[in-house]
């Protein structure tokens, strides 16, 4: 900063007055549009509940079975039933997994033992990814991550399930 | 920064003199409202250029959520005035506005011609300025079907046997317009949509430069 005293010119001054008003205006104009653009970004997401997928829990074995289910879901103006599927069972802790048919490759749909070669395993018929009875992918084979893991809950018997969550390389 | 950023450009591609051709002109005493107030009445070209800005912007938006489909579009304006964030704010813009840039445009007319203004040599800008209120009218008349609402519908019926009354090709004008002899229906409306945002948006651009050139060109009339 110099000591001497600095001078505004005319014309300075009159371009940041203009420039103020032109950018207060075109904020005012924008900042609606803007925000409502922005809106499904800042909408709270519609995780946490929970469907009846119409499975008895003493009906879950350790040998993993496929349940399908529908859910409403609501996208925007426009309501629809979506299908859902997992493979449940019961691991060796006698807890409940229900895994996401969706291999973390490429989004093929995987079914238990879909291979006669790969018994006790996981298969994907696109690219043969394989993952074990936990969902962990195996080496080698073309999946990074294990398959995603439903949250599940147990009310009067049944079985219920949430969001499939993406679980870390095991 | 900026200054940096616009040398390395002018360099190269020498703009200065495109902007300064733009930026740099002459604004007589008597066009301007500080010297005398009652010049205020030379806005309204400009305000309805503002307006019909706020409507380009406002409608961008609006077609985010909008569908232009017999059973969509209503639910998706519903949608959008209920449950989006300042939709009713911007669809209330683009409402409001509407009818605002008629008024400007109107207010911009009568300035034009009680100043005499339209006078050798701007006929030919005058000529430029009725097609562009023509324009504007028909961005109102498709515009206000596409909420798809029982207003919506009958004002459209009406407008259509507005149409029906042209002589000799009435009937098929309004075929034309409506995608279908009889029924006020889905090929209506995406054909109103498409003539909404497409084509007179379009039709309003080019003349809406051809008018600002013709008055950079020939200057703004001298004082009564």
């Amino acid at each position: 900063m110099s000591e001497e005293k600095q001078q505004v010119s005319r014309r300075q001054f009159l371009n940041y007055t203009l420039t103020g008003v032109g950018g207060f205006m075109a904020a005012g104009l924008l900042i609606s549009p803007i925000r409502m653009a922005i809106d499904p970004v800042l909408k709270p997401s519609s995780a946490g509940e929970y469907a009846n997928v119409g499975l008895a829990v003493e009906d879950i074995t350790t040998e993993p079975q496929r349940v399908d289910w529908k859910i409403d879901q609501v996208d925007g103006w426009y309501e629809s039933k979506v299908s859902k599927s997992a493979w449940v069972f019961k691991d060796d802790n006698d807890e409940i997994m229900a895994l996401s048919p969706t291999c973390t490759h490429l989004g093929c749909v995987v079914s238990w033992e879909g291979n006669d070669d790969h018994p006790n395993q996981f298969y994907c018929p696109c690219h043969d990814g394989r993952y074990y009875k936990d969902g962990t992918n195996i080496e080698g084979t073309p999946p990074t991550r294990p398959l995603d893991l439903y949250d599940h809950k147990v009310e009067n018997g049944m079985l219920y399930l949430g969001k499939a969550n993406v679980r870390g390389e095991a | 920064m900026l200054q940096k950023i616009y040398d390395w450009i002018d360099e190269r591609i020498d703009i200065t003199p495109i902007w300064r051709d733009i930026a740099d002109h002459e604004v007589p005493e008597h066009v301007n409202p500080a010297h005398h107030f009652s010049a205020f009445v030379y806005c309204f070209g400009g305000l309805t250029f503002f307006v019909v800005v706020i409507q380009i912007l406002s409608g961008m938006f609006l077609t985010m959520y909008y569908v232009p489909d017999i059973e969509n579009a209503w639910k998706s304006v519903y949608y959008l005035q209920t449950e989006v964030a300042h939709g009713q704010i911007v669809r209330g813009m683009h409402h409001w506005g509407a009818s605002v840039v008629v008024v400007m445009l109107l207010l911009h007319t009568l300035r034009v011609f009680f100043q005499g203004s339209y006078k050798k040599p701007r006929e030919l800008n005058w000529m430029v300025g009725v097609l562009l209120f023509f324009v504007m009218l028909g961005l109102g008349f498709t515009g206000y079907l596409l909420p798809w609402d029982n207003k919506a519908y009958f004002a459209t019926q009406v407008g259509l046997e507005i149409a029906e009354q042209v002589p000799f090709i009435g009937d098929q004008l309004k075929t034309l317009l409506a995608g279908d002899s009889e029924i006020v229906g889905a090929q209506t409306l995406t054909r109103f949509f498409a003539i909404h945002v497409f084509f007179l948006p379009g039709a309003l651009f080019a003349l809406m430069a051809v008018h600002f050139i013709l008055i950079r060109r020939q200057g703004i009339s001298g004082p009564l």
